[in-house]
Parts: C-alpha cells; sequence; structure tokens
C-alpha cells in the first residue's frame, strides 16, 4: 500500500483530531487483535518451558500435528490445480455463463463450515446417499481421515481460483497469443509465459489456503469423529485439551497455530511487496521503451 | 451467438472440463444431497423443525449478534482504513498487516484466547467484575464471557479485516482535488467529510459490513468457547446443528442448515449487486 503525499493543510485535521483518532483506531487493534494474540503465547508459558514442550512432545500432539500436514499437503495441490485450471478458462477465453461459473467458485466461501462438514456427511456417512455402498466395501470418509480432506477441500476451495482470476484477466492474453504465434506449444506457453506473470498472485493464495487448510475447526469437526490420536488435527485437539481444563496443552498446541498465522501475515506481506516491486519494475521498462 | 467466442489459445476444453468436473465433485454434488435430504421431508415436519422456539432463539442471537458485530465493525472498521491511509505514525505497516489476523489466526485459537481473556477471572474480564475497575465503577458485575455479549465479542474480531480491507482501497484512490475545492468554497473538514468522502465511500463501505455479516452468521469455531452454549440464551444456530447431529437427528440438522443456506445466498446476492454498485459508483468519478 502507498501514501500519496499530501501537498497542503487544508485537506488535513487539525492535530489533536488527528491523535484522537489514531489513539482510538489502535486501542481498538490492540484490543481486539494484539492482546488475544500475545495472551496465546502468555497462557502457553503460564508455567514454564518445560511443561510447554512437554505438551508439544504428547503422542496425541504430534499425530494431531502429523495430521494436520498431511490434510494440507493433499488439499493444497488439488486446489492449487483447480485454481489454475479454473484461472486459464474463465481469464483467457470468453463463454456463456462465465459469471455465474464465478459465482458458484466463490460459493463455499459463504457457506457456513458447520453446514459444509454436515453435507459430507448426507453424503458419505452411515445413512448418507452413498454410506451402504461403503459400508459394504469397507470404507471409512466420515469419522476418517478422507472426510477431513474433503471438508478442507470444500473450504479452500476458491482461495487460488479468485486470487488467479482478476490477476489473470487484468493481464489479457497478449503475451499468450504472440508465443503462440511465435511456434510454442500451449504447455511451453502456459509454463514459460503465463506462469512467471502469475507466479506472486499463485503464491499469495496458496498462503492464504494453506492458513485455513491448517486452521479450519467447524467444518472438520463435524466429519472427524475426535478420534484422539487418529482424527483430531490440531485446532481439534486443542478443542479437546481446552474443554478437559489442560489450559497449558490447549495454548501450547494453539501456539504452534498462532505462530502459523504470524508466518503466513510475514510472507502475505513479503508476497505483496514482491508483487508492487515487480508491477513498478515492469511500469519502468515498459515506459524506457 | 455460440457458446465461446474464437481464440488462438489451447487447452479451453481441458481446463473448462476440469474445472466443472472438480466443482462438481467438491461442492455441488455435496450441497445437492443437503437439498435432496430437505426434499424429502414433509413440509410440516420441515416447518416444525425450523420454527421450534429453541431455533427461533438460535436465529435471533446468531442474526442479532451478527448484526451489532458488523455494526461496530462499520464504525471501527471506517475509523482504521482512514487512520492506516491518512495518517503515518510509527508501526503503521505493522498494524497495516496485523488487521488481516483474523483471516490468519484459526478460529479455534481465537476462541479460546477470548473466551480466557473475557472470563471473569480473565486478563480484561476481571476489570468487569463486581471489584474490578469498570465493575466498581458501575456498582454492578458485567458478564461478558458465557453471555451473549461475549459472542458480539468473539464475531468482532472474526469479522473485523472485512470493512477495513474493502474501504482502505476506495480511501486511497480517492481524489484529495475533491477535498480542496470543497474546503476552498468554504466547508468545514466535518462537511467535507459527510458530503463529500462519505458518499463516495458508502458502498464499498455497506459491502464490507455485508461481508462481515455474512461470515459472521456462519461462524463456529471462535464463538463456542465464549459463547456459553445455554439453550434459548447464548446458543447459535451453527451449535444447533452440531448437537442435533450429534443425537443423530440427521432430518433436523438437515432442515436447519437449509435455512442457513438459504441466509448465505440472500447474502450472496445482496453482496454481489453491493460490489456492482461500488464499482459502477467508482466508475462514473473516474
Amino acid at each position: 500500500m502507498s501514501t500519496k503525499p499530501r501537498r497542503s493543510g487544508i485537506t488535513d485535521e487539525t492535530p489533536w483530531v488527528k491523535w484522537l483518532l489514531t489513539g482510538t483506531a489502535l486501542t481498538f487493534i490492540g484490543l481486539f487483535l494484539l492482546v488475544p494474540l500475545v495472551s496465546v503465547f502468555a497462557e502457553a508459558l503460564n508455567k514454564g518451558w518445560e511443561l510447554y514442550l512437554a505438551a508439544l512432545v504428547d503422542d496425541d500432539a504430534l499425530s494431531a500435528i502429523k495430521l494436520t500436514l498431511v490434510t494440507a499437503a493433499i488439499a493444497i495441490p488439488l486446489n492449487l490445480t483447480f485454481g489454475v485450471a479454473a484461472a486459464w478458462a474463465i481469464a483467457k477465453f470468453d463463454f456463456k455463463g462465465k459469471s455465474l461459473l464465478v459465482t458458484l467458485i466463490d460459493l463455499p466461501f459463504s457457506v457456513s463450515p458447520v453446514v459444509a462438514g454436515l453435507v459430507y456427511v448426507l453424503l458419505f456417512g452411515s445413512h448418507g446417499w452413498f454410506g451402504p455402498w461403503l459400508e459394504e466395501n469397507d470404507i471409512k470418509i466420515i469419522f476418517a481421515v478422507p472426510g477431513i480432506v474433503l471438508a478442507t477441500l470444500f473450504v479452500t476451495f476458491p482461495f487460488v481460483a479468485r486470487e488467479l482470476i482478476p490477476l489473470m484477466e487484468a493481464q489479457g492474453s497478449d503475451e499468450e497469443q504472440a508465443a503462440m504465434v511465435l511456434g510454442a506449444s500451449g504447455w511451453q506457453t502456459f509454463w514459460r509465459v503465463t506462469l512467471p506473470n502469475i507466479k506472486w498472485g499463485l503464491l499469495y493464495g496458496v498462503i492464504l489456503a494453506n492458513a485455513r487448510a491448517m486452521g479450519e475447526f467447524g467444518a472438520v469437526s463435524v466429519v472427524s469423529g475426535h478420534i484422539r490420536g487418529m482424527t483430531n488435527t490440531i485446532p481439534l485437539h486443542v478443542e479437546i485439551l481446552y474443554n478437559e481444563y489442560n489450559f497449558v496443552g490447549a495454548f501450547a498446541c494453539a501456539s504452534i497455530l498462532a505462530l502459523l498465522a504470524l508466518v503466513t501475515l510475514a510472507l502475505k506481506s513479503w508476497v505483496e511487496w514482491k508483487a508492487e516491486r515487480d508491477t513498478e519494475a515492469a511500469r519502468a521498462a515498459a515506459n524506457a521503451e | 451467438m455460440t457458446f465461446k467466442k474464437p481464440s488462438v489459445l489451447p487447452g479451453f476444453n481441458l481446463s473448462l472440463g476440469y474445472t466443472l468436473f472438480y466443482l462438481g465433485l467438491i461442492v455441488l454434488l455435496p450441497l445437492s444431497a443437503l437439498v435432496y435430504k430437505t426434499a424429502g421431508l414433509e413440509w410440516a415436519d420441515f416447518w416444525s423443525t425450523v420454527s421450534d422456539p429453541r431455533v427461533v432463539a438460535s436465529y435471533r442471537l446468531t442474526f442479532g449478534a451478527s448484526f451489532i458485530a458488523a455494526l461496530l465493525n462499520l464504525v471501527f472498521g471506517l475509523l482504521v482504513a482512514w487512520v492506516l491511509v491518512r495518517y503515518s505514525f510509527p508501526g503503521k505497516r505493522l498494524i497495516d498487516a496485523m488487521v488481516d489476523l483474523p483471516f490468519a489466526l484459526p478460529t479455534a485459537v481465537a476462541g479460546i484466547a477470548l473466551a480466557t481473556l473475557y472470563a471473569p477471572n480473565g486478563w480484561i474480564g476481571k476489570h468487569f467484575a463486581e471489584d474490578g475497575l469498570i465493575g466498581e465503577l458501575l456498582g454492578k458485575e458485567i458478564k461478558l464471557a458465557f453471555t451473549p455479549l461475549g459472542i458480539v465479542i468473539a464475531l468482532i474480531f472474526i469479522s473485523l479485516p472485512f470493512v477495513v480491507r474493502t474501504v482502505q482501497p476506495v480511501l486511497e484512490d480517492l481524489e484529495i482535488e475533491l477535498e480542496e475545492a470543497a474546503s476552498s468554497l468554504g466547508a468545514s473538514r466535518w462537511q467535507i467529510f459527510s458530503r463529500v468522502i462519505l458518499p463516495t465511500i458508502w458502498p464499498a463501505l455497506l459491502t464490507g459490513f455485508a461481508l462481515a455479516f455474512a461470515r459472521a452468521i456462519g461462524e463456529y469455531g471462535s464463538v463456542v468457547f465464549i459463547a456459553g452454549n445455554m439453550p434459548m440464551e447464548s446458543e447459535i444456530t451453527p451449535l444447533l446443528i452440531i448437537s442435533k447431529l450429534e443425537q443423530f437427528d440427521y432430518l433436523g440438522a438437515t432442515a436447519i442448515a437449509v435455512v442457513m443456506l438459504a441466509a448465505s445466498f440472500a447474502m450472496l446476492l445482496v453482496i454481489n449487486l453491493l460490489q456492482w454498485w461500488t464499482a459502477k459508483r467508482l466508475g462514473r468519478r473516474t
């Protein structure tokens, strides 16, 4: 984000109004964002480092961490591939029903996470459409890892696509058309021309999707069955420990997720900065010609 | 007109085909299962489930608390966006990045942190206890956690970035010349704000409000820990769906979920209209 230089005092507030507004805004941010964030670490370290570390190397905690990583490792590449395909079809071509398709892609963002979990129970649960068939073939989806992956796929579905669609629409397809005319194949054009142009947008979408995938609670909670050491992701493990009044354990596991959030925010700012710099460099190059 | 305009670029069939297949598999098929399941319900059964007093109390709470939280975020979100765009102060970039924390912090983490902070013995909650700073000032205890007030607090947290992030770019693009012109014609700073700036950013403000509200009505993770979850009093609709599921009342859960889904669709429509209005308003000005 950039701040334009302000030219004169006539469109400025008086200093005390400025101070009052800034102070109120910072108090609001501090009270509602910083204090909760700090309290996670404070509560986790409340009884010292030893208990903190012990809570993290607990078997159930480790298996929750593993499940969270596995879930994200499956869900993110799948939604990444989808996002690129959807953005290619939508941004590079004109066809009927495009805006309906874009709305449908955004749909999972407006559905409550609890409803997102429920729909998979209705499909694959023992009373669901495919329930009897799955039981006959001894396949477990609900209250097992596949259900968790499916619910995560649903809630992180739009992230990459909705970053890439506006970006690729703004870039147009002149460069791709030039590459094709010069004899490049479709895949060559995609890898050498399109991908370098969208890499920051892509990364941005992946970072946000990953944070959501690792932190999702509502949808995963409905399909998981909360089996310790088996179907608990970190957020679900946090809930169990908290409800058992094991606050140090709960906040210790929560602190991993809070760290993940901080890393996410840092990476996100870095990508924004990189993308802005690339755009400026491209504009400078265009002006020099 | 044909379905697709001709283009020299390849891969249309492949990319669109895959997009539709994957969208159908992950989103449309599961959602249609919900609608199909509801269609199997008798209308009278459906109606008695979704109009049960306990369920109605949960709608009132969910929509009421979401509305209050979104409204407070409308005011404070505008303030934060204003301060971030117009003023400079140390640590501004950091604060700007921090605004997205609710998007990045898992809801369960926010939930237990807020519940602990606002509990009667928590860092913030203790000041509202009978012998606390604010409790003594008011002469009575104010319970925050485990009441509807706690729900509003959690919803403020999770819907905080929406208004800031929709208003911020519009404020950045605001033409300073308009304000200078208004000022040279003798308008006061407040008049400029209410007559020049506010009408321009109004569509963006409303969009942010609608996004915040839509997110808040479906929220579950950050609310359940601080809510208290007493039927008729502090039980939100998403929690009710989960308790029905835990009692294996699939039809009950489905019926309520359909009501929530209908509310989501209505909000999606409102948001699309607002965004169209925003684009139109801004397009006309430049």
